[in-house]
Order: structure tokens, then sequence, then C-alpha cells
């Protein structure tokens, strides 16, 4: 048989890999096995396109205890534990279905970390939309906050923390980024390994049903194309069969009656099975007739494509079947045995005991296509990269100019979205959401672990390079101010079509970004995600790397928030505000444009600076600390005075380049310079900040005094900001709901 | 003072009860599965807050049939202190063993947030050490917690003095403002005829360690510790 | 035999998932739409003999499990036709 364009094309497969199928097999393939490699072979499941850039990423490290390969990575955090961490995209689905895809992402990164005997302990999120103006993009938007609620609260983990982001080329495009983060003792990570022929192939979870199985079911004449119950459906998530599967899965893997065990995600059945296969250098034979299906007449392809939720893949030592059977029905789930483990190095499926599909697992995974795509500059660069400020007119006076900024959804409080998340379930978090990085003590040491996930579209799409560089550094310096030595990070890199050379180019750089500044700040990548084709139209998203870093508290009683803490405390600015607006959410809410070079990152001062916070808060001389990011040091000076009912007084330097241009006061007060925090001490230990900071060479500047009602600025002495304080809180607290009030969140 | 924590499938704050009770206030804890049917001779039981069951059907709904909710029955109805938290109260409130019924939020979302809460009748296991119109710093985190039962039910509660807990402010005035979920009365939680039920939507077992926010939860506990020990009540064993 | 039961929130009770619905219509321009009450649907495949049999059957299981009679209500139609029992 001699297959049709449109059949290739519905399974995602070029001639040219097509033909790559029949010399790995020696002949045709079943259509079961057409659609293996579709899904094996797909972007999602084989990074053929961004393989070879990611593998540059530095990944080893002393504390390093699994990276990238595994369904997470894990780095030890001392007294015999580690922690397991992983961050995962679900952004298509999201904007199809904005509860079930968020929501089925949450489910998807939580099997990730307890498969590997991890238990839970946290979860964060990075979300971009289009602006709130919208109502398309609030439905999204109110959708996808009320899914991640709703898996993750009923699953009981708390949501510690995140970041939303708001930008016109996501309207069709939304991001859903989901870290999560578990403990497991060091020495019983499991992973997701097959080995030991005969070892049996054990299937537990929810029934298989025809989830997430895309378009190919048309072609062939195995298939009844007539029948409407066979549609693709949307895939929607159970969390109370999760929570069951967790407790179950967990207190298996205390019996050590596991080899291996994956969970089933994306490709699901198909890509557990050959994954597992593939690193135990072994082979695995199942029989999908002994699957368990809550749809009639599922053929072998849907069953083994089907991305039904909730579903794990289990290998068990010989002679302890029973043992893990019992388990699992004390929490009145049904462990099946499906099949099990060959010494052939094949996937081999068979329905009622005949084949249907063989493949050598390797051709699946190691041998899937790799691609060095083409990559061109992108022709908007050079323009974009010019930044006129003279060519913008006089800047709005700094007081309208504030008030703008601390509205601006992407600056102003999330609390409407956190607190429809249950943040303190498990009694570990120590900083709640809105606080800075979120901090979870670890029960049973004195440690305590900050998290924290950033990434800046904007500087990404002016200059992928440093704009990358400074993700990594933003989301380390949040862990630092909380007092958390950054010791692992995973990275989402988001973009779009990845065919276009313009598209590969931005991944390409962006991935030499990160990897330059994670060597220069010594944080190892663990693992990750990537999520290609994320553009409408040809226009895509901005390219959105999202970098999740732990951090390390030896002493989970120190530990520090962005916010003020007493009258009288005195604010220090570390770090230098240079003439930066380029890429600014200044230019962006006041002039409508995203232009410029973004900030200048200088790793060895950004390194300094972070060694500096973790000490300084960890001797309790830093009472707070809050980082310098979206809005520039006004914004960040007004955030630590906000759920605190103390004000501030602050003269802060003049930034000597901008002269005395019009945008003298906007760039002191917005620029978005790196490497900056603000930190608020006890006023008589300045002596002290002042020569710790001399020591690292980082630049430490008396600016104010924490106290009073009203949020004060000066620029070199002027007067240029005095605000009321509840009134500044106001525009800040209300923003997001404001687009809300009059609608309400159906049910 | 050994504390029963019973655990549905779906329960996820067993936990932080046991943790609360074992770990900070130095007390015996235990689990209980929920096919289970001893409760393993405790003085005190807890149903914690969750998701039993998923919330499926009705939040409480499935859970009130356990095999072990018939060993809780015997237990209260002999005298034994039974604290129901969130989604334990809402299984109290199916099983019947207090009166009323959970709605949704006003709001139509879940909200966790601290809150204010009013003591206002100390002559409960769980309030004993406290002083009467005491106001406790105590986290929410439901979608449901919104309180309703017939307006003869009220009013039998309230003249019954079974209203345990008020939404209140922080100086402990009861206002509309205080409510965060449409509860009729600005109820938060209340306890049984007898008394020696009770349930309550907020988390105490949250608010027990300064770390973590508040410790203004411990005092339940404690109160129940003390309240056993002094012989206060007859319990079943 | 096939059992479908109604349940619906007692008129007393505040329904704020219907108030919600109710206002999103309305801003959807059916202004026509005064109030909107939820409730929920359930089928039951019932092995009875008769009609009458999977009534009695479908009402024991409203009143025991499927509705909360402090606040809830419902009524059951029997697919073959038979009387509909109203509670």
């Amino acid at each position: 048989m001699t297959i049709a364009d449109d059949v290739l094309q519905q399974h995602g497969l070029t001639r040219e890999e097509y033909q790559r199928v029949l010399e790995m097999l020696g002949r045709e393939p079943t259509m079961t096995e057409l659609g293996i490699f579709s899904v094996m072979w797909s972007e999602h499941c084989s990074y053929k396109s961004s393989r070879v850039h990611l593998k540059t990423l530095p990944t080893t490290g002393k504390r390093v205890l699994q990276g990238p390969g595994e369904n997470a990575g894990a780095v030890d955090i001392g007294d015999g534990l580690a922690a397991v961490f992983k961050i995962e995209s679900h952004n298509h689905p999201s904007f199809i279905e904005p509860y079930q895809g968020a929501a089925t992402g949450v489910g998807g990164i939580i099997r990730d970390i307890f498969t590997m005997g991890a238990r839970p302990i946290a979860l964060l999120n990075s979300l971009r939309f289009g602006p709130l103006e919208e109502p398309l993009v609030r439905r999204t938007f109110a959708g996808v906050v009320a899914g991640i609620a709703g898996y993750g609260n009923s699953i009981g983990i708390p949501t510690v923390g995140g970041e939303i982001g708001f930008d016109e080329s996501y309207i069709g495009n939304p991001l859903v980024n989901v870290f999560c983060l578990g403990i497991a003792r060091a020495d019983e990570i499991i992973k997701g390994v097959a080995s030991g022929a005969g070892n049996a192939v054990y299937y537990v979870g929810a029934k298989t049903g025809r989830d997430g199985i895309h378009g190919a079911t048309m072609a062939s004449a195995e298939f009844d194309e007539t029948s409407a119950e066979k549609r693709p459906a949307v895939q929607v998530g159970d969390p109370f069969m999760e929570k069951l599967l967790l407790e179950a899965c967990l207190e298996v893997m205390k019996t050590d009656a596991l080899i291996g065990i994956q969970d089933m995600g994306a490709a699901g059945l198909t890509c557990s099975t050959c994954e597992m296969g593939a690193r135990g250098g072994a082979g695995v034979e199942i029989d999908v007739s002994l699957v368990p299906q809550r749809e009639t007449g599922m053929t072998p392809y849907e069953i083994m494509l089907s991305e039904s939720q909730e579903r794990m893949l289990l290998v068990v030592k010989q002679g302890r079947e029973g043992e893990v059977e019992r388990i699992f029905e004390k929490w009145d789930l049904h462990a099946v045995r499906i099949g099990q483990v060959t010494p052939d190095r094949r996937m081999r499926v068979k329905n009622q005991g005949a084949v249907v599909a063989e493949i050598p697992t390797a051709s699946l995974t190691d041998e899937a296509p790799l691609y060095r795509r083409p990559m061109a500059e992108p022709a908007y660069l050079a323009e974009a990269q010019q930044l006129s400020l003279a060519s913008l007119g006089a800047p709005p006076p700094a007081s309208e100019v504030f008030r703008r900024l601390l509205a601006s959804p992407g600056i102003a409080s999330k609390r409407w979205v956190y607190r429809q998340y249950d943040h303190m379930v498990r009694t570990n978090t120590l900083v709640f959401p809105g606080m800075g990085a979120g901090v979870v003590r670890v029960k049973g040491t004195h440690r305590a672990l900050a998290l924290s996930v950033d990434g800046n579209g904007r500087f990404v799409y002016l200059d992928p390079f440093a704009g990358a560089q400074l993700a990594v550094a933003e989301a380390a310096r949040n862990v630092a101010c909380a007092g958390g030595q950054p010791i692992g990070a995973t990275n989402c890199l988001n973009f779009g079509n990845p065919e276009r050379p313009e598209i590969m180019w931005q991944f390409a750089r962006t991935v030499e970004g990160i990897g330059a500044a994670c060597r220069a700040l010594d944080i190892p990548i663990t693992g990750g995600n990537v999520s290609l084709y994320n553009e409408t139209d040809g226009k895509a998203i901005l390219p959105t790397p999202v970098l999740g870093v732990v951090g390390l508290i030896e002493d989970a009683a120190s530990v520090a928030r962005r916010a003020f803490r007493s009258e009288g405390d005195a604010i220090v600015l570390l770090g230098e505000t240079r003439d930066e607006l380029g890429g600014s959410e200044y230019l962006k809410v006041i002039h409508g444009l995203v232009r410029g070079a973004p900030p200048r990152l200088d790793l060895e001062h950004e390194a300094a600076l972070q060694r500096l916070l973790v000490k300084g808060v960890a001797d309790g001389l830093v009472r707070s600390a809050h980082d310098c990011a979206e809005g520039g040091l006004a914004v960040t000076l007004a955030e630590c005075c906000f759920d605190t009912g103390l004000g501030a007084d602050a003269d802060i330097p003049a930034v000597v380049e901008a002269g005395l241009t019009p945008f003298h006061d906007v760039t002191a007060l917005f620029s978005e310079s790196a490497s900056r925090v603000v930190v608020s001490i006890d006023a008589g230990r300045t002596a002290e900040l002042q020569a710790l900071a001399a020591e690292s060479a980082v630049p430490a500047t008396m600016v104010g005094r924490v106290g009073g009602n009203r949020i004060r600025v000066a620029v070199a002495g002027r007067g240029v900001l005095d605000e009321p304080l509840g009134e500044a809180e106001r525009f800040w607290s209300d923003a997001i709901g404001n687009y809300f009030e009059s609608q309400r969140a159906i049910a | 003072m050994k504390f029963a924590v019973v655990v549905f499938p779906g329960s996820n704050c067993d936990h932080d009860a046991y943790h609360a009770a074992r770990h900070v206030l130095g007390q015996e804890a235990a689990f209980v599965w929920h096919k289970d049917t001893s409760l393993l001779g405790a003085d005190v039981v807890i149903l914690p807050g969750g998701f039993a069951h998923g919330d499926y059907l009705r939040t409480g709904a499935i859970a009130r049939f356990s095999p072990i909710m018939q060993e809780v029955r015997r237990f209260a109805e002999a005298g034994g202190p039974v604290l129901g938290i969130c989604n334990g109260f809402q299984v109290l409130l199916e099983a019947g063993l207090l009166p009323g019924a959970m709605l949704r939020n006003r709001s139509v979302r879940f909200q966790c947030e601290h809150v204010f809460v009013k003591v206002e009748h100390t002559d409960t296991p769980f309030t004993s050490g406290c002083l009467p119109g005491r106001v406790l710093r105590i986290p929410i985190a439901h979608g449901e917690g919104n309180y309703y039962a017939e307006p003869e039910v009220i009013d039998g509660l309230e003249k019954n003095r079974q209203v345990i807990f008020r939404y209140a402010t922080a100086a402990g005035a009861v206002t509309p403002d205080a409510n965060p979920n449409g509860s009729v009365n600005n109820i938060a939680g209340l306890c049984s005829d007898a008394r020696n039920v009770v349930g309550l939507m907020p988390h105490p077992e949250r608010a027990c360690e300064l770390a973590v926010g508040s410790v203004d939860g411990l005092v339940l506990l404690e109160s129940v510790v003390a309240s056993i020990s002094q012989g206060a009540l007859a319990t079943a064993r | 035999m096939r059992a479908r039961v109604f349940v619906t929130l007692k008129p007393s009770v505040f329904d704020p998932q219907g108030t919600t619905v109710a206002e999103a219509l309305h801003t959807l321009g059916y202004a026509a739409v005064k109030d909107v009450r939820q409730g929920k649907y359930f089928e039951l495949e019932i092995d009875a003999r008769t009609p009458e049999d999977a009534r009695r059957l479908a009402s024991e299981a409203a009143d025991k499990l499927l509705a909360n009679p402090v606040i809830e209500s419902y009524r059951i139609e029997v697919d073959s036709g038979a009387a509909e029992t109203v509670r």
C-alpha cells in the first residue's frame, strides 16, 4: 500500500520521515504503527526541532540527582531529601477549553512529580493572556484560573506563587505553564524504566476513552468514519481520581515492589510504554484488549493514542504483583496486568493475542528525527531595537504614570486570582502569593524552599539572548530575595512556528542565553518543556521562555518577603538604575510601544547581589527584599508598602545619562535596569549593610525611611511623587477585579 | 489524649490535622481509614477538610455513608467530642449529626484567605478555653461554605445557643462585610444539641504555628484536651 | 427502564449559581429571562419489572442520596410514560 499524502499530513509526518519509518521497520507500517510514529515523532514528544539546542544547556552540578530525560528533575536539599520539580505547558488546550485545558495541565505536571516517588508540596504557574479589554480574553482568563484552582485545590496541593503577563500576541494563544515541586527521599527516587524480562507491566487509574485523539481517525479502513461517537473529546480532568492515584502510588512505592513507573501524559500509553522500555534497554509487550476502556468499540490505534487523564504504567518486580494489586484495591483502584517486559528492545502491541504493532523502541525515542532547522535573524529586530525617547514627545506627569502603571494588569495585584487558589493546605506555606517568591518549609528539617517562575517576553522579543539571560537572573533574584540560594532550574520555552527561520533563531538564541546565565550563576537545568507553534494566522506570540528556579533556605526561620515591616526602617537600594526604558512596562502602557534594547545584565554583579541577599536574609540583617522588575523603582517602592499600612519617604538617585531631558524623572522612576533590589533594614544597621555590600562590590544606596501614610519619592532631592498610600493601593488592588465586576464565574 | 483523624478518599487536610494534634500539641494521633469500623480508642475525633469523594454529587453526600461514620455517630451519641473542619463539617451536615446544609459561596468562587471569627459560646469541648466574644484569626479555603438552614431551624439554633462561631471583623463586630460567603447570620460554625459535636468552615489546624501565619486555632485543640482531662465529658471508647 | 430524576433547590434557598447564569444571559441580550434556577438531572438505568417499581426505586434513591432534603426537592419521570412523582 502506498500511503496517500493526506494520510501523512493528518499524521503530521513528512515524506522524508515516512521514508525513515520504512527503513527502520523494513516494511510498510500498520495503521496502529503509523499512529504510534505520528505521536512519538511529533514535536511535543520528540523535541525534534529543539533537541540540538537544548543539549547545550548546563545540566550537571554537585546537587543534581536527576537531570533532563526523566519525568522530572531532582536536586539534593540535604537531610537525605531531594526536591523533585519541573515546569510544563498546556497552551493550546487552554485556548480551546480554558477550564479543562488548565486543569489537565495541572494534573499532568503533578503526575510527573509523584511518578518519581516524590510527594508534591507546591504548585506555581506562569500565565499569559491578551489584553483584558477583550471579552474572549476575560473568558479565557477566568476559565484558566478556575481550572487551576479547581484541580489544585481538590487534590490538596497549595499554589504558592506565579506570574501573569499580558500582550496582544497572546490573544489567540494564551500560555499556561505549570510548575510543581515535590519532596522525596534522595535514595528512593523511582525512574520511568522497564527492565527484567518477564516482569509484569500494570495499568492503573482511569479507564481509557477517546480523549485527545487528534483527527487522525479519518483515513483507514479500520475505522467507522460515520460514527459521531468517535469524534475526539476534550480531555476532562478528574482531580479526585488523581488524588487516589497519588496516595496509592506513594504507598506502593514505599514497598519497593516497583522496577519503574511512569504517568501516561502526552501520547498516552504509547509514550510511557516505549520510553520505559528505551530507558531500561528492554522491550515491552502489551495487549490492548486488557486495557480498561470506558467506551465501546475502541480500536488498538485509539487505545494507544488516547490521552485520557489520570493513568499510570507500572513495572512490578516478580512475585510482588499481589501486594501491589491489594494496595490499589484499598484505594478503590484496579491495577490491571496488561503485559510484560521482554528481552528484545521492541515495543510490541497485541490485540487479543494478535500482534498489531511491533517497533524497535529506539526508533521512537533516541533515533527519532533530529532537525537543525534553518535560522535567520528576524527582519523586525534591528529596527525594533531603536528607541528615540525624544520622538515620543513630553511624558505625562509622574503621578499619572505611577497610577496607570499600578493599575496595569501586568503589575496590579493578582489577589483576585490567587484568592481562588488554596495556598495554605499542607500547612507548609511560609510566604503567601503576592509576597515575593513562594516559600514552603520542608517538614522534618529546619529548611525551606523558595520558588519563583519568571520570564519577560518583551525583552526576549527585543533581544532573545539578553532577554533569556534576564529571565534566569530575575527568577534566581526573586528566590534570593526570599533568602534562598538558587540550586536548580527548569525551563518552559514558549515560541511560535519553528519552521520559520526567525522563530528558530529566537529559540536558539534564547537557549544560548539561558545557558550562559545558568553557567554564570551556577544553576543547573534539570529538565523542562518546549511548546512550539504558538501562533495564529502567521503571527507568533512574543517569544516567552519561563524559568522556574528553586532556592534552598537553610533556616526556615529566616525568610524575607517583599513587604516593609516596621516604621522607621531604612530603605536601601542595592544595584544601580540606568537609562533603560527599552521593553519596559512604561513604554508599553504609556506609549503603546515594545521597542529599544532590554536592560544590560552583568552576570558577575548579579551573582554578587544574590549572594549578598542570601547572606543578609540569613543573618536577619535584611528585613524585607523586593526585586525591581516591571514598572521600575517607583512601582517596587510602592509594592513594598502595600498590605502593610506603612508608607515610604524616598529620595532616589538621578540617572546621569538621562541628563536634563523631559525623561529625566521617568528614567529614574520607571527604568527597568537589572540587578536591583529594594531592601529594608533596621535603621541602626546601615553601616553593617554598607560594609557587606562594599565587600561584594554591590552598589548600596540609602534611599529613605519606612513610615507615614504616603508614598513620597524624590529624584536627587526634588520631589516628584507624593501619593496617599490608601489611594495608590486601591488602584493596584482593584484593577483586575474591575474587569470582572459585572460578571461572575459561571459554575 | 488520642486524636483520631478520619481519612476519606479525597480528604487532603488530614495530614494537617494530624500534624497539629501530634507535633504541635504533642498528643497521640492516628489516621482512621473510612472503611474501618473502629476509632482505635480515640478520645477525640476529627473529620478533616478536603474533597471527600471529589465532592461529587454534593460535598459530603457520599462520605456520610462510609462504614466509619457509624462509629463516629455512636461515639457522638455517647458524648464523645467530634470536630468537623470544612469538608468534615459538610459530612456532619449530610450525616444529620448537625442541622443545615452548605451552598456555594455567594461569590461563586473558591476563597482562600484569613478571616476573623468570634467565639459566641464557650460551653463546648472545643471552645472551653476561650473567653466569650474572643476573636480568632483563622483561614478559610472553600467554595461551598455558605451555611443554610430553614428559618425555624436557625431560630432554634440561636435560641439554643448552638451557633458557636460567627464571621466578624477584627474588633468582633458581626457585619455583612465580614461575611466571606453569604452564610445565614454569619454562621461560621455550630454545635449539636448535646454540644459535643462541633463543625466549622474555617481551618483551625492551619492556625497552630506562627510560621504559617496565626496561632489562634490552637485553642480549639487545647480546649478539648483540657475538657477531657478535667473529666468534663463522658467519652466513648 | 429509565428513570429521570430532576433535583432542584427549594424555592426559599438562594441560588448564587442560578443568579450568575441569569446575569450572564442578560449581558448576552436576553433581558426577557427573569430568573434562572440551577439544578441537577440524573438518568437511572433500572432493572425493574414495572414502571411503578422503577419509580419507587428512583424515589428511594432520591430520598437517600440524590437530593438533600434540607435544600432540595425532586420530581421523577419514568420512560414508559407512567405517572410522575413530585416531592
